[in-house]
């Protein structure tokens, strides 16, 4: 893809990273209508920043979180890239990492959790559980995956998954962001608030 | 030797050459509050930067090594995602407020910043009274931490914010006692006072006991004056989340962590000046071959360096130890600091009166 | 035992035995509380160890296992309800703390009121839940219980069934929280609860008045989960639920199948096993003692406890091919025989240990900071803590001597030499260096078996299906944070009847309200760091 030649995410040349089909037909979906090059600087300067500077929340409820904690220990170290000021306010994080199961009495406040952060926003769904529900699908008591309460940006399977598949998902979403498009556009934007028209959460939050 | 006032002296006389005095003095005035806040700025993107990587260093980690060389843009791009995050309007606060209680914190550093002796002759405003406008200005920021946990409408910033107003009022007293016994061995409150008197020999050497006592208790007050480890009860994330910035977004969050770091610098920076000669070299009285390849290093770079090297401590001492329970945290100030502070001054008092100091 | 079943016999005729499993003493709920004074007070059982609901086709009732402290005698009560349109008990938290929380989950899942229960509201599950999930005639349909989206509503009262001298029982309301309470929600979603943890505390300025428990934030219906598996197929369960004693955990429900067919397990199964179970005790405390410093704000002492850790987890990889649900336990023995590495790994990793510990001391436990954090911080008595039920390491701290591992030895543990670590001092700084010294125990049993491994089966032939017989069996296994009761109940089929999960946590979170009345925010956090639950473990 040579519209994208510049862009290398984390040091690594794009070209390493066209093994997601539906990144691919993201990005076509976005350039599709050509960009005015000052917009484009800025564009790339923003997204820069975005995808470089990720803070995590610290949010998980079971062994997804641990190995979220081992992400940020010394082996896996996640603050080589930027990911490890984790924030415990929603309010000045940009991702939520879903590490775990999501209970129905967890729903409304993982919801709540998403509706406080500022923009921009990104989720992933860590492990089995986040992605489906995992080994507890057909529990009474379990959410079949996030992506019906909140809208998902990446899924990383696993059970829970290791660390270099987070730093994988992250990267994804590192990259994601990477050819967003922040001036005009074909924007994500839409696409989450057409996700949240059609999942209305609670009229108490703020 | 490169003095930055030599580049100030010839800018100075390149504009004076062409313009009235009236219009150098404003252009002056334009440059030097925008040399300022870019300094500010970067200045607090380095020590973003300089306590991820020391803390890694501690850890047995690596820190931000990827985005830049060596991970030097790092702190650059969490900048310019926090200019572009939205800043959330909440329901049910008093927004003035709110908004006005970042501003309030930066203030405050932005204005200890200019009575700092950046190197010799390198000062914004040099009054007489400088070490004790720093010490006034400081204390501004507990106002706005103040306000931004009460107009937050939210309980954990609330207890964030009535900790931090506990602790800061505390500590305010072990600083300005400390700083007062410096004062004493010096004789002047001037910032450029203080430093002529140490170009022989650094307060810390020639103040001996009382002086080594004084930095001691400034370096644990000033560690809780910047609200960081092991002090940061007010935004003890294991406790309070947050702490009293919880329900703060995008750029207003920006202004409280930036400001963080910059009291850091601060902190550590009137530190360097009262106990080890501010800008001044280290200079030791007979070796004079010695002294003079001092004299070669620039004292911008003594002044930046000593404060840089003070704040690797402080953060040393946050990645040690343990947090302290709010009692604690009194207890050590009230019935420690400040009979021991009280006592050395005294001891300081005497020192001088006896002709006891170096 | 048979002159206890005597005496019972004697003193109360109605009662009836059977003795599948131990004793089991069956009586009816008019009967039941005074059997359960006599029983504690008469012949000191004073730790009740689990309460198990359950729906017989019969009656709603309820299993009550407990146990003497001193002579470690295990003894079952099965209580049924006298009618099933309104199943009510008399409740027994009066007499043990431990009842309290479990009363309500038996009332939360099983509909079963309790009498003179102080508290009768919803435990796990939210207030606008439809049925009792673990009724044999639940309606699980999704349209029933659908994903809430609506925030629950914070309530402050209660309701309590008492019962007047004349046996008539009336309701009652009951405040929790007054209005002019500063009530400060910690939790679900905050740093220092260890996952999803909700708090609901009433504050005096920095003092805590009172703490209310809410559970169920990553309840996951295990239980009844199990009730529609094959006996194989829900083991993995057990991985998932204290996931930090997770070889332990899975140890504990294959010891109950296994007791239940009767099977013999291959020696060379059993060794390993132990191995296994103290590696992850060893790996679980070196997380809590990272987890705990962070807490308390020592940032650092995490990042050097997971360096030790990870090397533990290689070890576990390479066996097991995972890092934290290892499925390794099968029923009759192991998955999968050890790596060729694994002894040369295990020996090199005693003596780093040994070096990390010495550093974590210097760094963390002789500080003058956590001193003042820890000594003295959360004081928990001995009586209190049998009466809690807290078992496992922080029960050891406050002197009470429980370790599974000595009282009822299982696999191997009677042929090994270790010392139970019992400390006296009770507060979170006992804890602390009761899991810190356990870790040197935990060395000292993995040295004594290293070398000595056998050779032979790593696992008994077992059949393609497995069916247990009729009945129940119960097993308790002292997994990281204390004893794992795994209840197993069979009608001979492929899929048990009824699988309790009797969890180490479930009364350490019963106990931080008791421990923290009149102690600050800090100690709260101290507090529930040094009790060291697993949220996934409460909720289950």
């Amino acid at each position: 893809m040579k519209k994208n030649k510049g862009v290398t995410i984390q040091g690594m040349p794009y070209d390493e990273w066209k093994d997601n089909e539906y990144i691919e037909s993201l990005v076509e979906e976005l350039k599709a209508n050509g960009t005015n090059v000052v917009v484009g600087f800025f564009d790339k300067l923003i997204n820069w920043g975005r995808a470089n500077s990720l803070w995590p929340l610290t949010f998980g409820t079971s062994c997804c979180a641990i190995e979220f904690i081992a992400l940020g220990a010394a082996r896996y170290d996640m603050a080589r890239f930027g990911w490890e000021v984790a924030r415990a306010s929603p309010r000045q994080a940009d991702y939520i990492m879903v590490s775990g199961t999501i209970a129905h009495r967890m729903a409304p406040v993982l919801r709540r959790l998403y509706d406080q952060m500022a923009e921009p926003k990104y989720v992933i769904a860590t492990g089995g559980c986040a992605v489906s529900g995992g080994p507890f699908r057909k529990s009474y008591h379990v959410v079949q995956g996030v992506d019906q309460i909140i809208p998902v940006d990446v899924y990383i399977p696993g059970c829970p998954p290791r660390p270099e598949a987070m730093i994988y998902g992250v990267m994804q979403l590192q990259r994601k962001i990477m050819v967003e498009k922040f001036f005009g556009g074909a924007n994500r934007k839409e696409k989450i608030q057409k996700f949240l028209d059609e999942h209305p959460a609670d009229s108490h939050g703020d | 030797m490169f003095e930055i006032s030599r580049l100030t002296g010839w800018l100075h006389e390149l504009l004076s050459s062409w313009m009235p005095e009236w219009l150098t003095t404003t252009v002056e005035c334009v440059l030097i509050g925008a040399a300022l806040l870019v300094l500010y700025a970067l200045l607090a993107l380095f020590y973003i930067y300089f306590e991820r990587r020391v803390c890694a260093f501690f850890q047995c980690r690596l820190g931000p090594n990827r985005v830049g060389p060596m991970g030097l843009l790092q702190s650059f791009a969490d900048m310019f995602k926090i200019l572009i995050k939205e800043i959330i309007s909440l329901k049910n606060i008093d927004r003035f407020l709110f908004a006005l209680a970042p501003y309030l914190v930066i203030i405050a550093s932005v204005m200890a910043f200019a009575v700092l002796p950046w190197g010799k002759g390198l000062q914004v405003i040099d009054f007489n009274i400088g070490i004790f406008f720093l010490v006034a200005v400081s204390s501004i920021g507990v106002l706005g931490i103040l306000l931004a946990g009460w107009s937050s409408n939210n309980k954990f910033t609330l207890i964030g914010a009535m900790r931090s107003g506990a602790q800061m009022v505390s500590y305010e007293l072990s600083i300005g006692l400390s700083v007062l016994t410096m004062v004493a061995l010096a004789g002047t409150m001037s910032v450029t006072g203080i430093v002529e008197a140490q170009t022989d020999l650094w307060f810390i050497f020639k103040g001996h006991l009382p002086a080594v006592i004084a930095f001691i208790i400034y370096m644990i007050a000033g560690t809780a004056e910047t609200n960081r480890g092991p002090f940061d009860l007010p935004e003890a994330e294991s406790e309070l989340t947050a702490g009293y910035h919880t329900e703060y977004s995008g750029l207003h969050f920006g202004y409280f962590y930036l400001a963080e770091y910059l009291n850091l610098f601060i902190v550590s920076g009137v530190a360097a000046l009262l106990f080890f000669g501010g800008w001044a070299p280290l200079h030791i009285p007979g070796w004079e071959g010695f002294n003079g390849v001092m004299d070669w290093i620039p004292s911008w770079l003594w002044f930046v360096g000593k404060a840089v090297a003070l704040s690797f401590v402080i953060i040393w001492f946050k990645w040690t130890f343990p947090r302290l329970r709010i009692d604690n945290l009194l207890a050590l100030e009230w019935k420690y600091l400040l009979p021991i502070n009280l006592f050395n001054l005294v001891l300081m008092v005497v020192v001088i009166v006896y002709g006891l100091h170096f | 035992m048979e002159e206890l079943k005597n005496t019972i016999a004697g003193k109360f005729p109605k009662a009836t035995f059977d003795e599948t499993d131990g004793l089991q003493v069956v009586i009816d709920d008019a009967h039941w509380h005074d059997l359960a004074l006599w029983l504690r007070d008469a012949k000191g059982f004073d730790y009740l160890i689990a309460v198990v609901g359950q729906d017989w086709p019969e009656a709603y009732g309820c299993v009550y296992y407990l146990t003497n402290t001193f002579t470690h005698v295990i003894l079952s009560v099965k209580v049924t309800a006298a009618s099933r349109e309104n199943p009510m008990l008399h409740s027994v938290s009066d007499l043990w703390a431990n009842a309290n929380l479990n009363e309500r989950e038996v009332y939360d899942f099983y509909g079963i009121i309790f009498i003179n229960h102080p508290d009768m509201r919803h435990l796990y599950l939210r207030n606008d839940w439809v049925g009792y999930p673990l009724r044999k005639d639940y309606n699980d349909d999704p349209s029933v219980n659908p994903v809430p989206t609506e925030n629950e509503e914070a309530i402050d009262t209660t309701v309590a069934y008492i019962e007047a001298p004349d046996g008539t029982v009336t309701k009652e309301e009951r405040v929790v929280f007054a209005p002019e309470d500063f009530v400060v929600n910690i939790g679900p979603q905050h740093p220092a609860t260890h996952g999803v943890l909700r708090f609901r505390t009433a504050l005096d300025g920095e003092y805590i008045k009172k703490i209310d428990l809410y559970l169920g934030y990553v309840h996951r219906g295990m239980e009844k989960l199990c009730e529609s598996l094959a006996y194989p197929q829900m083991l993995h369960f057990a991985d998932r639920l204290d996931y930090l004693s997770a070889q332990q955990n899975r140890h504990c429900f294959c010891l109950c199948i296994e007791k239940a067919m009767g099977l013999k397990v291959p020696r060379r199964a059993q060794v390993i096993r132990v191995i296994m179970d103290e590696l992850m005790r060893i790996n679980s405390h070196l997380l809590f003692a990272g987890t705990f410093c962070m807490d308390l704000g020592a940032t650092t002492m995490l990042f050097y406890t997971f360096r030790e850790r990870e090397k533990i987890l290689d070890i576990f990889e390479k066996t097991c091919g995972a890092r934290m649900t290892f499925h390794y336990n099968v029923i009759g023995g192991v998955a999968q025989d050890l790596h060729p590495d694994f002894v040369k790994d295990v020996k090199a990793l005693i003596p780093d240990l040994h070096k990390a510990l010495k550093e974590y001391h210097k760094l963390f436990t002789g500080n003058v900071i956590t001193h003042q954090r820890m000594i003295g911080v959360g004081k928990l008595s001995k009586a209190d803590a049998i009466s809690y039920g807290i078992s496992g390491p922080s029960g050891r701290a406050s002197g009470w001597s429980n370790d599974i591992r000595k009282t009822h030895p299982y696999s191997i543990y009677s042929e090994l030499d270790f010392d139970e670590v019992v400390r006296t001092d009770g507060d979170s700084f006992g804890r602390w260096m009761v899991r810190m010294d356990e870790i040197l125990q935990s060395i000292k049993i993995i040295e004594q078996l290293i070398d000595k491994i056998p050779e032979g089966e790593i696992c008994a032939p077992v059949p393609k299906v497995i069916k247990l017989p009729v009945g129940h069996w119960f097993q308790q296994v002292e997994a990281s944070r204390g004893a794992i009761g795994f209840y197993i109940e069979s009608d001979g089929g492929v899929n048990p009847v009824r699988v309790k999960i009797n969890s180490t946590c479930f009364p350490l979170a019963g106990v931080v309200d008791h421990l923290t009345r009149g102690t600050k925010i800090a100690d709260l956090i101290t507090i529930g760091g040094s009790l060291d639950y697993i949220v996934p473990d409460i909720d289950r």
